[in-house]
């Protein structure tokens, strides 16, 4: 479904509208204040985007290392082209009944999976990775991690750029991330286990995303949803009209990298947003969610070019580019409008346009264009 | 100083009287103005809308057209924006353009504040997010505001959140880019302003529009209305008229007026 669509019943509900206001306003204060009172942040921030961006630059040869370091340690790697077969890997990993614990992340959110928190009489735990150390073989989470200290097994779901080549990269990303996500100085927890690990490493999609040179720097995503937090657009709408993948600015940008930009959703989501770059501002890893997005608004009308019939707009916007190609043929547009629109008028507003303009004067006048253009008055000017 | 003005479509379309209180602003402190009659816009609209090919040839056209400029002012932050931040991706050769927008080129480069203005009403002043987050004008427009006489500046609550237009998203996701203007608008009467400034005619449409359909009263004017407005300006215009019957001269003042306040 189209983002627009699927916004329009959540607009309609106005105690999740205020549940979800209260909550930005308390995420953007302590954010301000986590990050305000640390004189290096602009640095730590470079520092934190320089080390994604030279992860994802040579993926291939960290993710080689870590599969060796991970064997290395009595452990395995399993490679997942998609959501389906990494569910798949699991459900051969975990035999028959076993009732296992998940460890949310967003990758398991991804591929689906659901559960509760791993409990004392679970014998098996899935464990959805914040990163994993390269050098080591090393998963790494941000939570109490309980499940990663028993004795049964545990496969761990990651994203293929979730990987961080060394432990002081490590040490950069973990002082970004709780400020970010939770505007705390530490993560109360960080919990860490190397050895016998069932790794299951997933794609869907990422290895054409990474094929982007400029669509790349997405996946520099460290998941702390700050950008989400500060996200006008999400404040309003939630999580559900971005689908079934990540919700707010970067989910608006993952989710048509990752699933193509044909389908409604994927066309839809590089427009759902207004460019205002809040969520640039805020991002510890210097995503510039509003480029990437302009970026992937190309590709969508790309695609629509290529289609036999031309969309109403696409006749909208080569018009206008026609006409602002020449100033004499602008001038000739303005004087037309400006009939027109002095037909549209009533009491000195317009308060109805036909076509794809209607979606403006629903809910808002526009003002009548005077008779006179900036350049007929110029050049009558004495 | 010599000053071209890139006026913008938008504003050449619909907002003239924003690009002639530029003029008379900047005439009025001492400088010359230029209009580049060749110019028409500056491609953000096709490039934010994914629209490549036709936004750098605009961008070409717009770098041809003021090829010979060394100073050149628009009343857009967000069209200001655009020669600076996405030309240069657009193509390499196109950066390098010295387009500033109207209060960064007042306090940064003719370095004023007070522009001799006057404006007496209650103002509140919505920060664009290209303003603050493309050009970080920070509090140029305020300095501005603050100086001229008469003006009284009510502080606009959450002033950095987005108004909601984001040029085709108000058309695409109009229901949410409403949603989006209606608490702006909230926070607008909060501060029982009459007037809603800013730096961009493209905003201020989609605050104004809403405003207007709502007939709240409160009206929302560009800053450069603002920075132009002048003590008196209609007495002094009739009073320039010298020997003209009383009465002529009176109904010469009401069309003043009534001019000024379009
Ligand atoms: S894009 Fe940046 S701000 Fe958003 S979740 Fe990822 S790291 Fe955090």
């Amino acid at each position: 479904m189209r983002f627009a669509d699927a916004a329009r019943p959540e607009l309609a509900d106005p105690s999740s509208r205020r549940t979800r206001r209260q909550a930005a306003t308390r995420a953007r204060a302590r954010q301000a204040e986590a990050t305000a009172g640390l004189p290096d942040w602009e640095r730590l921030r470079e520092a934190g985007a320089a080390i994604r961006d030279r992860t994802l630059r040579d993926l291939g040869a960290h993710l080689e290392a870590l599969e060796a370091s991970v064997t290395e340690e009595g452990g395995r790697v399993h490679w997942a082209r998609d959501a389906a077969e990494a569910r798949r890997i699991i459900s051969r990993l975990l035999p028959g009944d076993t009732e296992a614990g998940l460890v949310r992340s967003d990758v398991t959110d991804e591929i689906g999976l659901e559960g509760g928190n791993a409990g004392p009489h679970t014998r098996a735990a899935v464990v959805g990775a914040r990163f994993l150390v390269a050098e080591t073989g090393t998963l790494v989470v941000t939570d109490p991690g309980e499940s990663l200290t028993f004795p049964g097994t545990v496969v761990v779901v990651a994203g293929i750029e979730d990987t961080v080549p060394t432990w002081s990269d490590l040490e950069v990303l973990l002082q970004l991330l709780p400020r970010s996500e939770a505007g705390r100085r530490m993560h109360p927890a960080v919990s860490t286990r190397t050895g016998d690990l069932q790794l299951v490493l997933l794609d869907n999609g990422r290895t054409r995303a990474l094929a982007d040179e400029t669509g790349r720097a997405a996946l520099r995503c460290i998941h702390c949803s700050a950008c989400r937090d500060v996200c006008p657009v999400y404040e309003r709408t939630g999580a559900r009209p971005y689908g079934p993948g990540r919700a707010g600015p970067i989910g608006a940008v993952l989710t048509p990298q990752l699933g193509g930009v044909e389908a409604s959703l994927g066309a839809s989501l590089p427009f759902a947003s207004t460019l205002c770059g809040a969520c640039a501002d805020v991002c510890p890893v210097k995503i510039d969610i509003p480029g990437l997005l302009v970026h992937l608004r190309g590709e969508v009308v790309e695609s629509r070019r290529r289609r036999p019939v031309p969309t109403p707009e696409l006749l909208l916007m080569r018009g206008l580019a026609w006409s602002m190609g020449d100033e004499r043929r602008y001038e000739q547009t303005l004087v037309r409008r400006a009939r027109w629109a002095g037909l549209l008028a009533r009491d000195g507003r317009i308060r109805r346009l036909p076509g794809l303009l209607g979606k403006w004067t629903d809910a808002r006048d526009l003002p009548v264009p005077p008779r006179q253009s900036f350049r007929a008055w110029w050049r009558r000017r004495p | 100083m010599r000053i071209a003005v890139f006026i913008t479509c938008w504003g050449d379309a619909l907002f003239p009287g924003t690009g002639k209180a530029m003029v008379r602003l900047l005439e009025r402190l001492g400088h010359e103005v230029t209009f580049e009659p060749a110019q028409t816009c500056c491609g953000q609209m096709h490039w934010t809308t994914g629209y490549r090919p036709e936004a750098i040839s605009l961008a070409r056209r717009f770098a041809e057209v003021f090829r010979d400029h060394e100073l050149i002012v628009t009343p857009s932050a967000s069209c200001a924006a655009t020669v600076r931040t996405a030309y240069p991706r657009m193509d390499p050769a196109l950066a390098g353009l010295r387009v500033y927008e109207l209060t960064e080129l007042l306090v940064d480069i003719l370095g004023v504040t007070d522009v001799g203005a006057s404006y007496p009403h209650r103002v509140t002043y919505h920060p664009t997010c290209h303003s603050v987050r493309a050009l970080g004008l920070g509090d140029r427009p305020l300095r501005l505001l603050r100086a001229v006489r008469g003006l009284e500046l009510a502080g606009l609550p959450a002033a950095d959140e987005c108004c909601g237009f984001g040029g085709a998203f108000a058309i695409k996701n109009a229901d949410t880019s409403v949603a989006m203007v209606a608490d702006k608008i909230a926070h607008i009467h909060e501060t029982g302003a009459d007037i809603v400034c800013a730096t961009d005619d493209s905003c201020l449409a989609h605050i104004g529009g809403a405003l207007s359909r709502l007939r709240s009263g409160v009206r929302a004017v560009h800053i450069a209305e603002i920075l132009a407005s002048e003590e008196g300006a209609g007495e002094r215009a009739a009073a320039g008229t010298g020997g003209v019957p009383g009465r002529i001269a009176e109904r010469m003042t009401r069309r003043v007026r009534r001019s000024e306040a379009r």
